[in-house]
């Protein structure tokens, strides 16, 4: 058992794959001899090799490209887009190509991938470096889309995500990045579609996805310590496949949902679980479902401005509080 | 418009240049009269409402396919457009497989789930049909990384139109490819016209491919796109090299299509006369009479013509007697355990 950081957990769970299964190979910009911009991939090329870890031109089409047709025909490739902002830039292969080909060719087509990339707000680098673009990925049928919150869940969802046979989007945030947690000895697999109860409770149930796993966890200390409310947290890890079951089953428990959504509002992924849950457990609500979200803007670069518009702990606190009339 | 060029003379010297022998020369012209068949007869088919959504023809522009596909080793993989009956038929998948996807039935190569744009078949070598413009050309890139990276010795074909070179991965690729000096082949077909304006309309240089491949320290290579052995020799060249490890090709065809971008184009922006100029140097045309100089006798030819059109006739009445595809197979392959389950 070792305390290790996030970006730390990538390094190992990256080193993880690629020592076990030489098909692993590694792409992207500035990620081999720099490390990384985000020095999340620190030590890969001089453990690896050249042939194994490479660094690509500005080319997130060829880096994206290059990585299907590598999977299409025998390696399993990890491809880094360095910000997930820049999704935008080769989204045809996000879009059209990883997912699809499968299904066009009748299932002759495979296309075993995983495309790391830095997500998410926090580094007051303005509204084309910050987003969250888990949403863009989520509603694509034929991809997978996974964003971990911790460091044993960003080596054991990697690690996942590279052995499964499907494309994979796996979002690092940024803001993450420094943060540490637990971590033990050996190998590390977890399993896709799953979410986690991070802090179980009785009185409100609150979904969160990546840098909002920890807020939400800090507003049910509060809720619960200034309030009375005992809430439980379920980190959702995986969008694709959405474990719903966990989901629906905390819901019975509670009777209230709660979703925090780093995302601008519309088409967030808490409104596809509001509205799960308002088809499959709607009796089981005890009052509205309430989603907590950026408001629908672009993000600004200055800090007290960015540090307004994302849900805080101060934020979720006071949504829960005052949807529970306490 | 590119020329016919001289033969090279033989060591014999009777004025023909027969390296290509021919056996080859027999199967060149078989591919391109297959191709032309099949071609022709989607188009009739279509015109019976037999083939349903778009569907964009490769008439006129056969020796291209046919000279790389005769020159392509089995394990060599092609990557085609939404222009690629042609290319896929040239790998040896059967014209009732090409034919029943374009009808949209259960015996077409995709069961009608991928549609005339999206042929694909990988035990032919056939790594898919790409219907947005220049996304398959980083694809190809990856995988002669593969062949790079696992010591395999097959080339990546990537077949693409004029048009392709003005859109933004057509560059990130030459460029990651020269890089890499990946195993790789790019094609571009121009056939003049991207849709439906003029190429030179929209491109800042004469050649579209050729005359960018200096940016990605490549030579510049123009070809006779309607002369099946002048394609033969130039692919076999490309090959060479890039199972050597010296880095990929690009390679600028010259010709034209006989009918319209798509299904819905009639081509009346083609000046007057043009189409029947080109259909002076029609690639089969062409071919007919090389088999002649070099002394096939028209029966066998006739035997040749005579086989392709049972192969296209007998597909054509596979598939006209072939269910469409059953509606259980809406929901299969969207993910690689087989089904489409996106939540527990």
């Amino acid at each position: 058992m070792a305390e290790i950081s996030y970006r730390d957990a990538v390094i190992r769970g990256i080193a993880q794959e690629m020592a076990r299964d030489n098909d692993v190979v590694f792409l992207g910009e500035d990620v081999a001899k720099a490390g990384g911009v985000f020095k999340a991939t620190v030590g890969l090329y001089e453990q690896f090799g050249p042939l194994r870890v490479r660094d690509t031109p500005i080319s997130e089409q060829a880096i994206l490209g290059a990585a299907m047709g590598a999977a299409m025909t025998g390696l399993k490739p990890i491809a880094e887009i360095m910000f997930s902002d820049f999704f935008a830039v080769c989204f045809d292969y996000i879009a059209n190509e990883f997912p699809k080909s499968r299904y066009m060719s009748n299932g002759q087509t495979k296309c075993p991938l995983v495309v790391r990339t830095g997500n998410g707000a926090g580094s007051r680098f303005g509204a084309q470096h910050s987003q969250s673009v888990e949403n863009w990925c989520m509603m694509i049928p034929g991809l997978k889309v996974v964003a971990p919150s911790t460091p044993l869940d960003v080596i054991g969802l990697l690690a996942a995500a590279v052995r499964d046979p499907d494309p994979v989007i796996f979002l690092e945030h940024k803001s993450l990045y420094a943060t540490k947690g637990e971590v033990p000895d050996g190998e590390i697999l977890d399993t896709l579609g799953t979410a986690k109860i991070v802090r179980p409770g009785k009185d409100a149930t609150i979904i969160a996805l990546a840098l909002m796993v920890p807020r939400a966890l800090a507003a049910a200390e509060t809720l619960k310590a200034e309030h009375g409310i005992d809430c439980e947290v379920v980190d959702v890890r995986s969008l694709v496949p959405l474990d719903t079951q966990t989901i629906l089953g905390s819901v019975a428990k509670t009777h209230r949902l709660f979703t925090v959504e780093e995302n601008p509002r519309l088409c967030g992924w808490g409104a596809e679980i509001v509205s799960i849950v308002a088809d499959e457990a709607f009796y089981d609500l005890d009052g509205p479902p309430v989603r907590i979200t950026t408001p629908h803007i672009p993000l600004p670069a200055a800090d007290i401005l960015e540090d307004i518009v994302l849900p805080t702990p101060a934020r979720i606190v006071e949504t829960v509080r005052r949807s529970l009339g306490s | 418009m590119a020329t016919i060029k001289d033969r090279a003379p033989s060591p014999a010297g009777s004025g023909l240049n027969d390296d290509i022998g021919e056996k080859k020369r027999l199967a060149l012209y078989r591919s391109q009269v297959r191709l032309r068949e099949a071609e022709q007869r989607a188009f009739d088919l279509f015109l019976q409402n037999l083939v349903k959504g778009t569907s964009h023809l490769s008439l006129g522009q056969e020796a291209i396919a046919a000279g790389f596909g005769e020159a392509m080793q089995k394990g060599d993989l092609s990557f085609c457009t939404y222009r690629g009956h042609a290319h896929t038929l040239a790998r040896g998948v059967p014209v009732e497989k090409v034919l029943g996807e374009l009808m949209q039935r259960d015996n077409g190569l995709m069961r009608g789930k991928g549609g005339s744009m999206h042929l694909t078949s990988e035990e032919h070598g056939v790594m898919g049909s790409y219907a947005i413009i220049g996304a398959h050309l980083p694809i190809a890139c990856g995988a002669a990384w593969r062949a790079q990276y696992k010591g395999d010795k097959d080339v990546s074909v990537c077949f693409f139109g004029d048009g392709t070179t003005n859109i933004g991965a057509f560059h990130e690729a030459l460029n990651f490819a020269a890089v890499w000096k990946l195993p790789v082949v790019f094609v571009c077909e121009n056939n003049l016209y991207m849709e439906y304006t003029p190429i030179g309309d929209v491109t800042a240089v004469e050649h579209p491919a050729a005359d960018r491949a200096s940016a990605y320290g490549l030579p510049r290579i123009v070809i006779d796109g309607n002369d099946a052995d002048e394609v033969y020799r130039t692919a076999q060249k490309a090959f060479v090299k890039a199972r050597a490890g010296e880095g990929p090709s690009l390679i600028e065809c010259m010709t034209y299509r006989h009918s319209g971008h798509s299904r819905a184009d009639p081509a009346k922006y083609r000046p007057e006369g043009e189409l029947e100029k080109w259909k002076e140097r029609d690639p089969i045309k062409i071919y007919r009479e090389r088999l002649k100089q070099f002394g096939v006798s028209d029966a066998t030819i006739a035997d040749i013509d005579a086989s392709v059109m049972k192969e296209v006739d007998d597909a054509t009445e596979a598939c006209k007697a072939a269910p469409h595809p059953p509606l259980d197979i809406l929901t299969t392959d969207v993910y690689a355990d087989g089904g489409w389950a996106w939540r527990n």
